[in-house]
């Protein structure tokens, strides 16, 4: 073992790089100044493969969902997600939501807000590191651009050579395959709002929506300029979420953080050195040549990082091979150095009042969705009292009330419907334009299947009844064959 | 303002010379991209003089190259909108109106439309929830002086009340009873008590009993022996709670002395057969149809 670990340190791979941060400490200017390109260094280990796996999964999620079925019977779409705008649907799976049901997307979004909230409070700039779209399109970018250029040094040659045939040859190739995956960008997002495998023959045989290629054009420019060019200037100078998170984050959050107690002083490294009177840290700068957002995070904590942790994969590798512990950078909390530095022993404290709030919040939300998703109807009213004229008094001195209401049958079947009123004494309803039945206490008619159906309904009372200007009236709807309700709470109006 | 030219310490940038409570501002150069943008828009709009109509000249103005104006891009829309509707309407146009009425489709379309005609051409009368005011009928409550089936309403759209364009129009001529002399003013007064009591509402007895009789010889012939109205005549009903004019014993004195006349156009004249037939849809709709 001992001599295994020998040779790792003589191993010729411990270099150092030249290189200086692009948004270093001292460097830093006040305002914006105009890009150095960054050109990050592979790495390997724990976290840049676990960033390959969210990669894949996300992207395999976006990229997938559209193409999943779901069967929902005859005259509806057979497409699992789908956004249907001309049919007014939103189609998730089991679930189908109306427009008058947006609240359950507000709440989703709430959800989605609340959970990052809770993430960075718990472990930082997670979501910028690993799932940011940003994040994944430009991981995915330099990757290519890896592919097909070469690692860090022979794309900084390549990039200070004069333009060749094969310098032109390699631009092309990774503008190409950029080009490629940011048309699949685009052309994925629109399949979530139209049958896919139609709207992909459209596309390719040019029957589709302008909005569609639109739609296309808009995000593939975005990603490819976004992912290809812009990279770590839209974290910096775009973004506002770099700004908002550290109202999450506390002492106790995780971030990634340099052990400058046990890195520092830094000084280069020397075969057999006494690292009781050095620091860790041999200013090998490998931290800072794998960055793709250009930082040295041995300057602390910077609005900059992303948390992406590739300098704790890259800083592990050279401690691996100079013998010396792991985690000279790592995940860890302001309070932690605090505590070490006083002495103490270092803890993780993942349940903080903060955190528990956030997630109390975020399953009080998430339980409320799941209450209301399970016991929604599929039958629902709306009433609209008439403002002009509030009230009409009719010859023989009773008072009529016109209403608008409306009735959402999401039911795939015509329904057969009676509506009582209840509160008003002699109360009369006719519902007007529908068949003509009198003037029958409990008028009833038909609504269309999976159709939002508006009536006129006249109540009248009979003289002396109102005992002021305005009485409380509760309507009733009810399915005939089933017995289902549902009501509304309205008003009925009257002189003075 | 200051002649001096002020270099900020700070930045070495030169201000604007201008100082607010020792506040200055530094004179740097606009932003690049912002001076683009705007040189792109000069650019773009002389492009659009061009292509666009654009100038006015003394008695015309430019037509631009493409021959576009927002006023023919109106008129092509409404074009395509009447020309989608155009089946319906002919449908509207030949079906008796109490078919229109039970048909759900040609009556949600006429209710449509005559809800939109009513908006543009009645609700200055007739207020924009057919309320009616003083003098124009409530559309909304269940008196029709000159009837309110379907039929009737549409005739009555169609020729209107007392006006001079048509001769078809409803006419009826109440005299003005005082105005002409035809009764004093005491009995004016008395026939209004009665009228008052026809209605429920309190009344002088004693007047009321001296205006029995001049009300039937006067008025009965028209309003009924009852004051029930005929919609024939185009009498109103005088024995119930609404009135046109108002209800009060002052109001009705002024209305025997003076007479009332109010006047309607002929719509006939002026729209479409589809469309009074879908006004007379809606009115019928609004709930006090009979």
């Amino acid at each position: 073992m001992g001599s295994l670990l020998d040779a790792a340190i003589d191993a010729p791979e411990i270099r150092e790089y030249d290189v200086e941060a692009v948004n270093r400490k001292e460097t830093r200017p006040p305002l914006y100044v105009p890009r150095k390109k960054i050109h990050p260094r592979r790495t390997h280990g724990f976290f840049r493969t676990f960033k390959w796996w969210v990669m894949a999964v996300t992207l395999g999620i976006y990229y997938v969902t559209p193409w999943l079925r779901w069967d929902r019977g005859p005259g509806a779409p057979d497409q699992a997600v789908l956004v249907d705008i001309p049919g007014r649907r939103f189609y998730f799976f089991f679930i189908e939501i109306w427009p008058q049901e947006f609240y359950y997307i507000a709440g989703l979004l709430i959800m989605a807000g609340l959970g990052l909230f809770l993430i960075t409070s718990v472990v930082g700039r997670a979501w910028c590191g690993y799932t940011c779209p940003q994040t994944v399109w430009t991981d995915l970018f330099i990757w290519v651009e890896r592919m097909v250029e070469g690692d860090r040094s022979a794309r900084i040659r390549l990039d200070k050579e004069p333009m060749s045939a094969s310098k032109l040859s390699k631009r092309i190739t990774k503008y190409v395959i950029w080009l490629i995956i940011a048309m699949g960008t685009g052309g994925a997002w629109v399949f979530y709002f139209a049958d896919a495998p139609t709207l992909l023959t459209d596309l390719v045989t040019g029957q589709a929506a302008t909005v569609a290629y639109a739609t296309v054009g808009v995000l593939t420019f975005t990603t490819f300029t976004l992912g290809g060019f812009m990279r770590e200037q839209v974290c910096t100078y775009m973004c506002p979420w770099p700004r908002i998170q550290a109202a999450m984050m506390d002492e106790e959050s995780l971030t990634v953080t340099y052990r400058t107690d046990r890195g520092e002083p830094r000084r280069p490294f020397e075969k057999n050195a006494d690292w009781d009177t050095r620091g860790d840290c041999i200013d090998c700068k490998a931290c800072v040549v794998v960055c793709p957002m250009g930082i040295d995070i041995r300057d602390g904590q910077q609005l900059e990082c992303i948390t992406c942790a590739l300098c704790i994969d890259a800083c592990d590798d050279v401690m691996g091979k100079i013998g010396r512990p792991r985690g000279l950078i790592d995940y860890d909390s302001i309070a932690n150095d605090e505590r070490r530095r006083e002495g103490k022993e270092t803890k993780l404290r993942l349940f903080r009042p903060r955190t528990l709030f956030y997630f109390a919040l975020w399953a009080l939300i998430g339980l409320g969705m799941v209450y209301v998703l399970l016991t929604r109807s599929d039958l629902d009213i709306n009433v609209i009292h008439d403002r002009n004229p509030l009230y009409t008094t009719l010859s023989d001195g009773s008072i009529r009330n016109g209403y608008t209401f409306k009735i959402l049958n999401k039911a795939r079947e015509q329904r057969t419907l009676t509506l009582h009123a209840s509160g008003l004494h002699g109360a009369k309803l006719k519902v007007v334009g529908s068949e003509d039945m009198g003037d029958s206490p409990d008028p009833y008619f038909t609504v269309k299947p999976d159709r939002l159906q508006s009536f006129r309904l006249l109540v009248t009372v009979p003289p002396g009844t109102l005992k002021s200007d305005a009485a409380d009236l509760r309507f009733v709807l009810k399915e005939i064959n089933t017995g289902q309700t549902a009501s509304y709470n309205s008003l009925f109006r009257g002189p003075q | 303002m200051s002649d001096h030219r002020h270099v900020d310490e700070f930045t070495g940038i030169e201000t604007t010379g201008h100082e607010w409570n020792g506040i200055r501002e530094l004179d740097n150069p606009l932003p690049r991209w912002w001076q683009w943008v705007f040189w792109a828009c000069v650019v773009w709009s002389i492009g659009y003089w061009v292509v666009y109509p654009a100038w006015p000249l003394v008695s015309s103005h430019t037509k631009g190259m493409i021959g576009y104006s927002s006023r023919a891009e109106v008129a092509q829309e409404i074009k395509t909108a009447t020309a989608g509707m155009a089946g319906q309407l002919e449908r509207i146009r030949k079906a008796p109106l109490e078919q229109i009425r039970t048909d759900a489709g040609l009556r949600e379309f006429a209710l449509a439309g005559g809800r939109s005609a009513f908006a543009v051409n009645c609700s200055q009368c007739h207020g924009s929830g057919a309320q009616g005011f003083k003098g124009f009928p409530n559309l909304n409550d269940d008196e029709w002086i000159w009837g309110g089936t379907i039929d009737a309403i549409f005739r009555t759209i169609t020729h209107g009340i007392r006006n001079t364009e048509d001769e078809q129009a409803h006419q009826s001529e109440m005299p003005a009873f005082g105005r002409d002399g035809i009764l004093t003013k005491a009995q004016v007064s008395d026939v209004a008590e009665f009228v008052l009591s026809l209605s429920g509402q309190a009344a002088d007895s004693a007047a009321a009993a001296r205006g029995k009789p001049l009300f039937t010889d006067n008025c009965a012939a028209c309003h009924g022996d009852n004051g029930q109205g005929s919609a024939e005549f185009g009498a109103p009903a005088l024995n119930n709670d609404i009135w046109l004019y108002g209800g009060d014993k002052a109001t009705i004195v002024e209305t025997i002395t003076n007479s009332r006349r109010g006047v309607m156009p002929a719509w006939g004249r002026h729209l479409d057969e589809a469309t009074v037939k879908q006004l007379a849809i809606y009115v019928h709709s609004l709930g006090g149809g009979k």
